[in-house]
């Protein structure tokens, strides 16, 4: 037995290479705003050099095979084996611009807001298309070079005809198999989060009893299933990992509220990555291999990045359930005292201020208020108040959300901070104005041992001389469904409204 | 390539994911969600080697239906990113 790789010329080895170097530098220019738009360049650069070699090298893709000296059946097969593809590029030309069409239409129209939605549902696609993939490779073998051939080669058999009763390699059903796991829970996993960010869903973790058990056999199962794939080569086994894998994505995902979404979408992101390599290991594609382990760590990365910010450990966000204990929660909330202020106070103080920090949350998201809240900015800027925005690395549905829509609002990115690296100045700040954060704010997340956020790093606003704290009512409590601290403290004014009515209220009042 | 050369290929390109991942501003955390995104459609080149090749017509359908799910991310992915740094800008200095 011996493998039917053909052996790719090296300037396709080399292309692929250059293309897998591409995406590290789109990757690298996201260091910094300035280098970002070169970087997404070298990214579509990347894309179009694999796309390209790959057409090349696969125009004339018939896999032929005479015995030796049987020179009748060569001369039959040699005209069919040299025909181009043109047939199959032209239903390929076709997906291409039905696929970009669909993409481009969607890039242009999507609102920012929506963002997280977008990116889940796109994650969807690429788990999709690598489940579709590997059932393409499964059925197929002998075209993706992943087949055994029944002679050595170089035994003077010519390649010529297609095999039949060709066996996959055992490596590559390993690869194969878990290219198509991992793809298939990518897949249902992130319907699962795009339909609980599009609120086609509700955010509260749904919970099945004996959950854990379903979900770590389904999971054993898959693994032993792949094990065993390497012995037989079924359909009814491959079709199986498949049937598990889709299933068990959709029970991962269910479970876990809606606070913890940033996490999910990242690790989610991960997983696309890690299927993407899995299928450059079937293929032997250095682009595929690179970018796999590119996109695999930065969705890891970003979900370490989630799970610190919220002092929650990568387990127990999996795990899910949390935030589930928040619909009893009104029971809890006494009545405390607090102060209520009106557009008019909050205009007042925020114009006799030297400085005035800006918390944004998933509330400002929802009501579409960073322009109005922008335009405010403006306006105290005129009255030389400095103004600057502090954002959790958690504050809305994905990491980085607030920053995008302060971005979409033209508030320039060096008036925006990140945690660290503006919680000192909260001290001496006059307002801080929070808008649509909650938990991200809760000072018991440093003093109460029993709160479930305690540890959770959170920005100091109470420590500016007055904190505004905009929000639609006073029942509502955050998502880790614990009451907020900073209600009832001396120096917050609540500003019971909608997010963007009371911006644009104040805004009226400042000018 | 055999095995171990493309293991080799993955664990370096692992370690060079780690240390570009951790340089990325965190404003950018969602600009890198997106072109990661677009970025793992490269996914599309198995797709294409199934529509282009001879055999298995199931296979070639699996394909190309593949192939457009994969457009679909790289046109819209690469799209959107390129919307969304497009807003990012810096203070306009007024002095001068």
């Amino acid at each position: 037995m011996a493998e039917a790789a053909v052996q790719q010329p090296a300037w396709v080895l080399l292309a692929y290479l250059v293309a897998g170097v591409c995406f590290i530098l789109a990757l690298r220019g996201l260091s910094s705003p300035e280098s970002s738009q070169r970087g997404n360049r070298f990214g579509m650069l990347g894309m179009a050099i694999a796309v390209v070699t790959t057409l090349i090298t696969h125009y004339v893709d018939r896999i032929c095979v005479t015995p030796p000296n049987d020179r009748a059946a060569a001369a039959r097969y040699l005209d069919w084996c040299s025909q181009g593809n043109l047939g199959a590029y032209l239903w390929i030309l076709g997906a291409i611009l039905i696929g970009g069409g669909i993409g481009l239409v969607t890039a242009r129209k999507i609102q920012m807001t929506a963002m997280p939605q977008l990116v889940a549902a796109f994650h969807s696609l690429v788990g999709l298309a690598a489940v579709l993939v590997g059932a393409a490779a499964y059925l197929n073998p002998e075209a993706f070079g992943i087949a055994q051939l029944p002679f050595p080669v170089g035994s003077g058999w010519t390649v010529y005809a297609p095999l039949s009763a060709v066996v996959i390699n055992p490596v590559s059903r390993i690869e194969m198999g878990l290219g198509v796991a991992i793809g298939a829970i990518t897949f249902s996993g992130s319907v699962i989060a795009f339909l609980k960010l599009n609120g086609n869903m509700s955010g509260k973790p749904i919970l099945l009893p004996l959950r854990h058990l379903i979900n770590l056999g389904t999971l054993a199962a898959i693994l032993i299933l792949i094990a065993y794939f390497t012995q037989d080569e079924a359909p009814a086994i491959f079709f199986t990992i498949m049937g598990l894998s889709f299933a068990i994505g959709f029970l991962l995902i269910i479970p876990i509220g809606g606070a913890d979404m940033p996490v999910v979408i990242s690790m989610l992101n991960s997983y696309s990555g890690w299927a993407a390599a899995a299928m450059g290991f079937t293929l032997h594609n250095s682009a595929m291999i690179i970018t796999g382990a590119l996109v695999g760590s930065s969705g890891a990365i970003l979900s370490y990045i989630m799970c610190r910010a919220m002092n929650r450990s990568f387990i127990s966000v999996i795990a899910g359930g949390f935030g589930a204990v928040s619909s009893s929660g009104d029971a809890a909330t006494i009545d405390r005292p607090y102060k209520r202020g009106s557009a008019e106070d909050a205009a007042f103080l925020m114009a006799q201020a030297d400085q005035v920090i800006i918390v944004p949350g998933y509330g400002m998201a929802v009501s579409q208020a960073q322009h109005a809240l922008r335009e405010m900015a403006d306006l105290l800027k005129s009255k030389g108040v400095r103004v600057k925005y502090a954002i959790h690395p958690v504050a809305g549905r994905m990491p980085g959300h607030m920053n995008v829509l302060l971005a979409e609002a033209n508030v320039p990115y060096d008036e925006v901070f990140e945690l660290e690296d503006i919680n000192s100045e909260f001290a001496q700040t006059d307002v801080a104005f929070v808008i649509g954060a909650n938990d991200v704010t809760n000072p018991a997340a440093k003093s109460d041992k029993s709160s479930p956020i305690y540890g959770m790093p959170v920005l100091d606003v109470e420590k500016a001389r007055t904190v505004l704290f905009v929000k639609r009512s006073m029942g509502g409590v955050g998502y880790a469904g614990v009451d907020n601290e900073l209600f009832y403290r001396d120096n917050t004014m609540m500003l019971l409204s909608d997010a963007k009515k009371m911006v644009e209220e104040i805004v009226k009042n400042l000018g | 390539m055999d095995f171990i050369s493309i293991l080799s290929i993955f664990v370096l390109a692992c370690f060079v994911g780690y240390y570009v991942v951790w340089s990325v501003t965190p404003a950018l955390h969602t600009p890198l969600m997106s072109v990661t995104n677009a970025i793992s459609s490269v996914i599309v080149v198995g797709a294409l080697i199934a529509s282009a090749a001879a055999g298995s017509m199931t296979s070639k359908w699996l394909g190309l239906v593949a192939v457009a799910l994969a457009s679909v991310n790289i046109f819209g992915g690469f799209a959107v990113t390129a919307r969304m740094l497009a807003m990012y800008k810096k203070k306009e200095r007024k002095d001068g």
